[in-house]
């Protein structure tokens, strides 16, 4: 039986120290590790309890923007009023994912570094580079509907599930990583992710001595902000398309705008094209048509999911139009 | 008492924790654990099979292969039903379908037996499968019969020439895919050893006496040294109709080590080996005059099946009670892949068909320019049209009727694609449903204790539909007791055997029975009592007797049912009663005894997403008298729910290259959640008694619900948007291309 060791962090830096050695990971809410660790995708030799560090908090920074700390619960982050509203696409997006019992446990954190919901990726008889490097992508000729259109590689063709992110995305978020010697470092959210290329199984550029502290969110753009996730069925279901948007309008003319799609990538997409397509055009649905098509323009499609090229598109435009003909 | 609306007598043991299902039972003490390790190749041969390391592994107690599995009885086909034969498992090399068991592995805890199922070694030799539906559609054959008996294709007048005359015509082709039971409960056992010969097997099943049947065959035991012990069942559908690899493991497991032991399936284990609904593709053919009477129907499908265990779903046999035509064809045909045993999941044959047939009436509806409400009554048959007897109590045009006024029918938007509300594209849609009622032998016994307490014993189960309640009432009412001096007793082969839970026929099955067992004991009782001049009834007229709250009553004089057993049976005294098979009672042949109904459902589509959401739903119900109004309408809403999902999510996809299921968990195989379901639905049961069906008047409802529900669903989607999908469910990339432009 694989057994493993398990302790309760109790100081932020020796956790770092912990979970640097071989083996070890981080756990907080567990509600993506565990079921990993059950299916014999993760198998950690140790691991490190850090929901109890004191990293739950959600603070005002000086510069107008929020702290939120790693720790703190999906729930709190979407019910706490400084994030609701200012910071609506965040909240919205949280209260999109999963259920209300695995945002009670989720933490901030973790959501960040969860990973991809690839069927291929949970069946251990199947090929995944990301799963078991040189193993192949099953998911390439085989049932992918729910993967990527951008980005992808020949290697693999995952997305990454959070809503989460991508409203960070476009947030302009940092992730603030701790190293175990106490040095501090901040990452542009948009750098935190790695594309698959030939490495699908390195996600992000978290290092083995570091751990997730906390997200900075800077001041908010002016103007309006919206989640929008696209799914079968009404809840409990990850995002066959999302769109981030937060739009500035001025009299009919678009002022700023910051666009990040979720499921359709193996990162949260932020579209610059999209948003160099949108600064101080009309806001109108010609404009927002260009931008879906900026936004879209490298998309490969690998079968059953063609059609999330178009759908990205559509969800895109109907999105924008909400944000600019309301602020 | 029958009637009325009474909680659910097992309701609080269930809501404390205190009703004990298969795998948690513990009166044979500590059990060893099972982890049933799953062939990973569809088709070919096991070239290689190591079990050294797993062996080795802590806590291991045995694993058990092909090469060291006991011999066991063969799958016996003369024996009528597949769910009573014997299912041998690891008899030998060949790999049938992916997941297949290859190995059980038994240990001290869970955690061990999965650990150490990762370390047996197994090599293949992988041949080339036939997985893909679409690939052999076209390789088909005829079986001999179809599911329960039905036959395989009928015909009537001459369908070819009705429909080439036909003034208006629909000739469609759908496709339904495979779906799974899925109770919340996953399949599971657990086998303890009794004495020197017995095996006392705690399984989840919904047919006790096949359980016994199926285990004491398979380990070619006498059937009466194996007890079935299932006392709740968290949900079948179909699925544990038949006991499946965890209870013919564990047992056989069991009886090598001497030792309890008990296996569940993981939940992805489930999409593997229990089989699912075929997956079909079906023709429609509707041929009519401009006045909407049909002249011609024809319905033709092609379904998968398990080369080895042959399941032809009864699809195409719905239409055949269903509605007038005087040229009519009916075919199945089956193209073998090797894939899991089809088998039956709720409202096998219905719940596909009524899809095709009842989305083709409204395509017939639309090019007649007609209602689809007055289509459909116009085409109300007077006799069954294939069978040619009368309908025993056949009520579908009061079901439209009244299904159209409550709902608001008459402001359906008359034209497709016409009505938008902000976002969403709105539209209603209706169906027609009806199923064939069954009946199935059943015998119950009925004991009334010194104290003067009723205990009803049968082998009949409670899938969560509500049994015991209902037993209680039937129970409560023939003696003449109040609910709480009614005790019920199920799911334990050693009861008087019943059919259990399946088809819709367990309630009137086991009402039926228990109605028949109270009155030949309250003829006992009363004939101890009229007999006996200590007793105040002593000389009176039994024909006046009035048996209520414990007493029985004639005219002023009356005397305690408790008093009478005293005197009489100091142990107490029994009775039995019995349902007979459908093929012995004459009405079954002389009458077409089916329930019926009507859904309407209104939907939104996103205008820009195809994003489908339901937005309200009423069914109205014709299924005779309903014992309790309460549970009724959770398995009504439950199935009709089951159809929403049908036709807008459910779906398990098989990878071509393995034979795999893709989508095996609830993340990625999708039911509706209640973010799907609205508040407002609702299901109406209209007041009814079937004289032809039993004694009791009631029918089957555990099934009916989910019958064209989900095409009233999708003749929904077709109204809010113009686009028609025949290729279920109705998923966001096949409205997409049809969604207006962006504007």
């Amino acid at each position: 039986m694989r057994s493993f060791t398990y302790e309760r962090a109790t100081d932020t830096r020796a956790a770092v120290a912990a979970a640097a050695q071989p083996g070890a990971k981080f756990i907080s809410g567990g509600t993506n590790l565990l079921d990993l660790m059950k299916l014999d995708i993760e198998y950690p030799s140790h691991l490190v309890d850090i929901s109890r560090l004191p990293l739950r908090d959600i603070e005002e920074l000086p510069d107008g923007g929020l702290r939120i700390g790693a720790q703190a619960r999906n729930s709190d982050v979407a019910a706490d009023p400084r994030v609701r509203t200012r910071y609506p696409v965040l909240s919205e997006a949280l209260v999109s994912g999963a259920s209300g019992q695995l945002r009670n446990k989720a933490s901030t954190g973790g959501n960040l570094v969860q990973r991809t919901r690839c069927p291929y990726f949970y069946d251990t008889a199947a090929g995944c580079n990301k799963r078991d490097p040189g193993s192949g992508c099953a998911a390439i000729g085989g049932f992918n509907r729910i993967h990527a259109i951008l980005g992808a590689s020949e290697s693999c063709i995952a997305t990454h599930p959070s809503d989460m992110a991508v409203a960070m995305t476009a947030l302009d978020a940092e992730i603030e990583l701790l190293r175990a010697d106490g040095s501090v470092r901040r990452v542009a959210i948009t750098d935190f992710y790695r594309l698959p290329g030939d490495t699908p199984h390195i996600e992000n550029v978290l290092g083995d001595d570091e751990m997730i502290t906390g997200v900075l969110l800077p001041p908010p753009l002016p103007g309006r902000q919206i989640y929008r996730k696209v799914r079968d069925r009404a809840s409990y279901e990850f995002a066959l398309v999302s769109v981030a948007a937060v739009v500035s309008a001025d009299r009919g003319t678009i002022r700023e705008a910051r666009v990040a799609f979720g499921g359709v990538a193996h990162k949260p997409w932020r579209s610059v094209e999209a948003e160099d397509a949108l600064t101080d055009h009309p806001a109108r649905m010609d404009t927002y048509r260009a931008a879906a098509e900026a936004a879209l323009r490298g998309a490969v499609g690998r079968g059953d999911n063609d059609f999330k090229i178009e759908l990205a598109k559509r969800t895109l435009c109907r999105t924008l139009a909400q944000a600019a003909g309301a602020s | 008492m029958i009637g009325q609306a009474v909680n659910r007598v097992d309701g609080p043991l269930k809501a404390t924790g205190r009703a004990a299902y298969a795998y948690e039972h513990w009166e044979a003490g500590q059990p060893l654990y099972g982890f049933i390790v799953g062939a990973t190749i569809g088709k070919g041969r096991i070239t290689r099979i190591d079990t050294e390391d797993a062996e080795g592994a802590p806590g291991v107690q045995l694993v058990m292969t092909y090469l060291n599995a006991p011999a066991q009885g063969p799958r016996d086909e003369s024996i009528p039903f597949e769910y009573w034969r014997a299912q041998p498992m690891l008899t030998g090399p060949d790999i049938h379908f992916y997941g297949e068991p290859v190995a059980l592995v038994v240990a001290e805890t869970f955690e061990q037996a999965r650990d150490a199922a990762d370390l047996v070694e197994v090599e293949y030799r992988a041949g080339r499968g036939r997985f893909d539906f679409g690939e052999f559609e076209d390789d088909t054959y005829i079986p001999k019969t179809v599911n329960a008996g039905l036959p395989t294709d009928t015909a009537v007048g001459d369908f070819d020439a009705g429909f080439a005359g036909a003034e208006v015509k629909v000739d469609q082709q759908y496709t339904t895919p495979y779906e799974f039971s899925m109770p919340i409960e996953p399949n599971a056992s657990m086998v303890a050893p009794h004495g020197d010969d017995d095996l006392v097997v705690y399984v989840s099943c919904q047919i006790t006496d096949a359980a016994r049947d199926s285990v004491a065959g398979t380990l070619m035991m006498d059937p009466e040294r194996v007890h079935i012990v299932t006392p709740f069942v968290g949900g079948g559908f179909g699925s544990k109709l038949g006991i499946h690899s965890e209870t013919i493991l564990a047992a056989m497991a069991a009886r090598a080590l001497g030792r309890p032991v008990k296996v569940t399936l993981t939940r992805q284990q489930v999409f593997q080996l229990v089989g699912m609904r075929p997956t079909s593709s079906q023709r429609v053919r509707l041929g009519a005059g401009h006045d909407g009477r049909l002249a011609a129907i024809a319905h033709d499908v092609t379904m998968h099946t398990n080369p080895d265990v042959e399941y032809a779903e009864q699809t195409a046999a719905t239409v055949r009670s269903l509605y007038a035509a005087p040229h009519r064809l009916t075919s199945h045909r089956l193209t073998a892949l090797d894939l899991p045993r089809g088998t039956d999941v709720r409202a096998p044959g219905e719940a596909p068909g009524m899809l095709s047939v009842e989305s083709a009436m409204d395509e017939l509806a639309d090019a007649l320019g007609m209602d689809p409400v007055e289509l459909r009554i116009r085409n109300e048959p007077t006799v069954d049209p294939e069978r040619n007897v009368p309908y025993s109590d056949r009520h579908l045009v009061e079901c439209l009727r009244e299904g159209a006024r409550r709902f608001g029918w008459e402001n359906r938007p008359a034209t497709p694609a016409s009505v938008r509300e902000g976002r969403w594209l709105i539209g209603y849609g209706m169906s027609a449903a009806i199923r064939g009622h069954f009946q199935g032998p059943t015998t119950v016994r009925v004991r009334l204790e010194p104290d003067g307490t009723a205990v009803i014993q049968t082998d009949m189960t409670d899938i969560g539909t509500g049994t015991y309640t209902i037993l209680t009432q039937v129970g409560a009412e023939g003696l003449g007791l109040p609910l709480e001096r009614v005790r019920i007793d199920l799911g334990r082969s050693d009861h008087p055997s019943s059919w259990g839970s399946g088809g819709s026929w367990g309630a009137t099955n086991s009402s039926t029975a228990v109605h028949r067992a109270c009155a030949a004991l309250r003829t006992k009782l009363l004939d101890a009592a009229l007999g006996d001049t200590r007793s105040p009834l002593h000389g009176q007229d039994p024909s006046a007797a009035v048996f209520s709250d414990g007493d029985v009553a004639i005219g002023g004089a009356s005397e305690a049912l408790r008093e009478i057993v005293a005197r009489h049976h100091p142990d107490g005294v029994e009775a039995e009663g019995q349902t007979r098979f459908m093929g012995d009672d004459p009405n079954y042949s002389d009458y077409s005894i089916n329930t019926y109904g009507a859904h309407f459902a209104e939907v939104g589509v996103d205008a820009d997403t195809a994003e489908t959401r339901l937005r309200r739903m009423l069914s109205v119900f014709s299924v005779g008298r309903v014992f309790n109004p309460k549970t009724a309408r959770s398995q009504l809403i439950g199935g009709m729910i089951w159809g929403v999902g049908a036709a807008l999510e459910e779906e398990a996809v098989v990878d071509p290259r393995s034979g795999a299921f893709v989508n095996r968990d609830f993340a990625g195989y999708l039911v509706p959640v209640h973010g799907d379901i609205p508040a407002d639905i609702d299901a109406v049961v209209l007041e009814g008694y079937d004289d032809k069906a039993n004694p009791l008047g009631a029918k089957g409802i555990g099934e009916v619900g989910i019958c064209g529900s989900g095409a009233a669903v999708a003749n929904a989607v077709f109204n809010a948007t113009g686009v028609r999908v025949r290729d279920f469910p109705i998923t966001i990339e096949k409205l997409l291309p049809g969604l207006p432009a962006m504007v």
